[in-house]
């Protein structure tokens, strides 16, 4: 188990593979992203209480559920990094920041373009927006940390902690539509059992959602091997991988 | 109004939709396109590294081979 894991996690092995995979994750993101913008512009049905801006959802939503999940994944990866010092757990901690904070950035402004039609202000200081405004400012300070630190490995382990205790902002996130009285209206698909959203709407969603998510993957690959061959670059491994 | 334009019109809503849909546009080519890039310089940067070393280690080699030639 160790053996595998340890192979697994070798830095050369993982960049040749992630070499491999990385072209077919970039089709497999956009064939994903098209369908379901397709489906969410053009075949998903009008909303009949909010008309065609509700539409702004199949690109809101996602990046929603993203900005938490690529939380949880730096957290995961960051306890990974400080329990046992596997280098490829700092290295995807570090590279996923920034890709969480992009999509906590498109959540935020999303949002506050659909409020600005449906509630007629931009911002709100309620429940959901501030403890997502939280999630933001804590993926900056996590990045801030990483650049003001020159030794890499203190860096992660300085960062971990930050993670680490940030996490405590993902269930308040999550429910913060059910604790307190927020103009946010609350979820829709969560409950998959009867989820309050026609087929019609909801496979879009789901389509976009998988393809942020493959994207997630790409570009989160691309950037691991950058930061990799950086670290490793007087090694005779990352020499050899260049000049072939 | 035309299928076509009624699209685009979004039933009023244009610019917020259309807005949302192209910051993610923006957002998403921009994390592809970012690091593709940094990838391509860091690699480039490193071959060139590479050619300077071999460059230094054999230059050396050459003088001592030429001072022992008579």
């Amino acid at each position: 188990m160790i053996a595998f894991f340890s192979r697994w996690a070798s830095l050369p092995a993982f960049y040749r593979r992630a070499g491999r995979w990385i072209p077919w994750l970039w089709a497999v993101a956009a064939g994903l992203l098209m369908a379901g913008t397709v489906g969410g512009l053009v075949l998903a049905p009008v909303d009949y209480q909010q008309g065609e801006a509700y539409r702004i959802l199949f690109v809101h939503v996602p990046s929603a559920w993203m900005a938490m999940f690529v939380y949880m994944f730096m957290a995961g990866a960051s306890a990974s990094a400080f329990i046992w010092h596997v280098k490829l757990a700092e290295i995807l901690a570090r590279v996923s920041a920034p890709l969480g904070a992009a999509f906590t950035a498109l959540a935020l402004a999303t949002g506050s373009l659909w409020g600005a039609r449906m509630w007629n202000t931009w911002w709100v200081w309620d429940a959901r927006l501030t403890s997502v405004l939280l999630l933001f400012f804590l993926y900056l300070g996590f990045m801030a940390l990483q650049a003001a630190i020159e030794d890499r490995r203190r860096a992660a382990r300085a960062g971990a902690v930050l993670a680490l205790v940030g996490v405590v902002n993902i269930p308040i996130i999550h429910y913060s539509v059910e604790w307190w009285n927020t103009l946010h209206q609350g979820a829709t698909v969560s409950k998959f059992d009867n989820p309050s959203m026609t087929w019609d709407m909801l496979w879009p969603l789901l389509t976009m959602a998988l393809g942020f998510m493959v994207y997630f993957a790409a570009a989160v690959l691309v950037r691991a091997r950058s930061e990799i061959l950086e670290r490793e670059r007087h090694r005779r491994w990352v020499i050899d991988e260049v000049t072939r | 109004m035309s299928a076509l334009a009624a699209f685009f019109a979004m039933g009023g809503y244009a610019p917020y939709v259309w807005g949302s849909y192209a910051l993610a546009v923006i957002i998403f080519i921009y994390n592809a396109w970012a690091p593709l890039r940094r990838h391509a310089r860091l690699r480039r940067a490193i071959l060139a590294d590479g050619r300077r070393a071999s460059a230094a280690t054999a230059a050396p080699t050459h003088r001592i081979h030429d001072e022992n030639s008579p």
